[in-house]
């Protein structure tokens, strides 16, 4: 009985930590430009196969490869804020939506046209046999995908609360007119905004892969799933998405486990409506106008 | 220091300010004043950058600024706080502050992303700095508060301290006494008297309490309908009869 739960347990918390990633990155655009950007998905697929790539296919040293499939996500980040919305004068809510969706269709186009249609995977990142916990068989990689993005947490926690410019990338989100009037440059705020939301999504993909496998399109799932967590936690709220993160994806195990696989991805959207109707600034969220802002 | 030349701004029909022209003198304090509506926040927004004139033009120091963005003028040395407070409400009282130091600093994303040396001596000195400008304003106690914790009185003086982080030259007032009761005022001129005369930093002050008004500017300029119709030292400006007949008119 226990056993059982554990193994629910643990399976929703290791794509738990995916969706809260994919949350976080969700928050971390929203907060310096109230764009919801709707290629956070693809950002996790670059980091998985871009891993692939180097390790598997250049044979690169594991933890080169890690950090230049962390820096080809910045890239792709980077790009994305230079040649899609710099340019734009205006970032209207519904302007946005259509121009990341575009994104993130010409991003899969790149990595259909660069990897195909075949799921990829590489080995964990240690060897050895799963863990007994509880009786519950637990892989190795499993402990890995929760302590990297518990460390991803707590990294994106110094940086912004202890560093000048996570500082001033909060402010930026607090009152941009304001902001600028000390002397902040906002649009390279918005710059960092990208990178640094590609980086965290990618971190998500480079771990889970060798359990889930990855495809070219397994972007817009991962996106709805992450959305519905930064939503469920309030938007904008970092630790929100954390814990809509792993609660959606405990949810989803137990919904598959106890229930039938095929309701498992009926959770996100169900939680998400039942957010909207009851609580629209989402379980952390306080004066629901403030926050909302745009959206 | 500051040349306002013939600046003129409409939003839709309403001419918020037509042919506003006057200079405020490098080490004054000078006011501007005017009854309500008669844009004296349109005119500190445009030379903060918030919005560009329709004509006229901007000078500080020599070069023009009415044609630059808001972040380079306030980098330029131009620093503001608001009639509405705007501060960072849901950070601490040291954090607003060390915000205002951002321009001011060097690290970029990546040098703080991998904690290089200079840059954890650059975010020690801006907190140190920080915390010295807080003990200036006399708010160090409250440094961990959240700064929409402040009562309204503090958040002001906040607004001005984190305006000093940024280092500027011109500090530019927008009513910074409403809602503050006598003695908080009394304290708030002393504090600008002090900017002015320890910091070196030229005041402009908008403000609708002619006692502090009268009491510390050297020069006072009133604009009323978006129009300037008195420039000159208190003594002047209060026996001018447009000013006069501009308060009465709108029963002030
Ligand atoms: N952003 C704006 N859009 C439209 N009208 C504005 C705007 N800002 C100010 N106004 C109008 O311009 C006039 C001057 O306003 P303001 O500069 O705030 O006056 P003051 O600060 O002297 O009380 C007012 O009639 C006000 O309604
Ligand atoms: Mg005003």
């Amino acid at each position: 009985m226990l056993t059982v739960f554990l193994q629910f347990l643990f399976s929703g918390l290791t794509v738990g930590s995916v969706y809260a990633l994919v949350g976080m990155g969700f928050n971390i655009i929203y907060n310096a430009t109230s764009i919801i950007n709707l290629a956070q998905g693809e950002f996790v697929v670059v980091g998985g196969l871009m891993m692939w790539f180097f390790s598997d296919s250049l044979h690169l040293p594991f933890i080169v490869s890690i950090c230049l499939t962390i820096l080809s996500a910045g890239l792709v980040g980077l790009l994305m804020e230079r040649l899609t919305i710099r340019p734009l004068k205006s970032h209207d809510l519904l302007l946005m939506i259509m121009v990341t969706i575009s994104v993130s269709i010409v991003l899969r186009g790149i990595l259909a046209f660069k990897f195909g249609k075949d799921p990829y995977d590489y080995p964990a990142f240690s060897e050895g046999d799963p863990l007994n916990i509880g009786g519950a068989i637990i892989q190795q990689q499993t402990l890995w995908v929760i302590g990297i993005t518990g460390l991803c947490i707590i990294l994106l926690y110094l940086f912004y609360n202890k560093t000048i410019i996570g500082k001033a990338m909060r402010a930026c989100a607090v009152d941009t007119t304001a902001a600028q009037l000390v002397g902040i440059n906002v649009s390279r705020m918005v710059m960092i905004s990208f990178v640094l939301s590609a980086m965290v999504g990618a971190i998500g993909g480079i771990a889970i892969t060798p359990i889930s496998l990855m495809e070219y399109d397994n972007g817009p799932m991962l996106a709805v799933k992450g959305f519905c967590a930064a939503i469920m936690g309030g938007l904008g709220r970092g630790r929100g998405a954390v814990i809509g993160g792993f609660s959606i994806g405990i949810l989803e195990s137990m919904t598959a486990g106890y229930l039938h696989s095929g309701l498992k991805d009926a959770v996100a959207l169900v939680i998400l409506l039942l957010v909207l109707f009851l609580k629209p600034a989402g379980i952390l969220g306080s004066s629901a106008a403030a926050r909302l802002r745009k959206f | 220091m500051l040349a306002i030349n013939t600046i003129g701004k409409s939003f839709g029909g309403l001419i918020a300010l037509n042919n506003v022209s006057f200079r405020v003198d490098g080490g004054s304090i000078s006011a501007l004043i005017g009854p309500n509506g008669a844009g004296k926040t349109t005119l500190l927004n445009i030379i903060s950058g918030i919005f560009p004139p329709d004509i006229g033009k901007i000078s500080f120091s020599g070069t023009t600024i009415s044609d630059l963005p808001a972040t380079k003028i306030a980098r330029a040395g131009i620093s503001r706080t608001f009639q509405q407070v705007e501060l960072f409400g849901d950070m601490t009282v040291l954090e607003n502050v060390m915000v205002g130091r951002y321009s001011r600093t060097r690290s970029g994303f990546i040098s703080s992303g991998l904690r290089l040396p200079f840059v954890r001596k650059e975010e020690r000195e801006t907190r140190d700095r920080s915390l010295g400008i807080l003990d200036y304003i006399g708010l160090r106690s409250r440094k961990d508060e959240l700064a929409s914790n402040l009562p309204l009185g503090e958040q002001r003086i906040l607004e001005i301290g984190r305006a000093l982080a940024t280092e500027p030259g011109l500090l530019l007032l927008d009513e910074p006494a409403a809602g503050l009761n006598i003695r908080e005022t009394r304290s708030l001129g002393e504090m600008i008297v002090r900017l002015r005369n320890e910091k070196k930093i030229t005041i402009l002050l908008v403000e609708h309490d002619m006692d502090l008004v009268m009491r510390i500017s050297d020069r006072i300029a009133v604009l009323n309908f978006g129009e300037v119709i008195a420039d000159g030292t208190p003594l002047e400006v209060q026996k001018n009869q447009a000013v006069i007949s501009a308060y009465l008119g709108t029963e002030e």
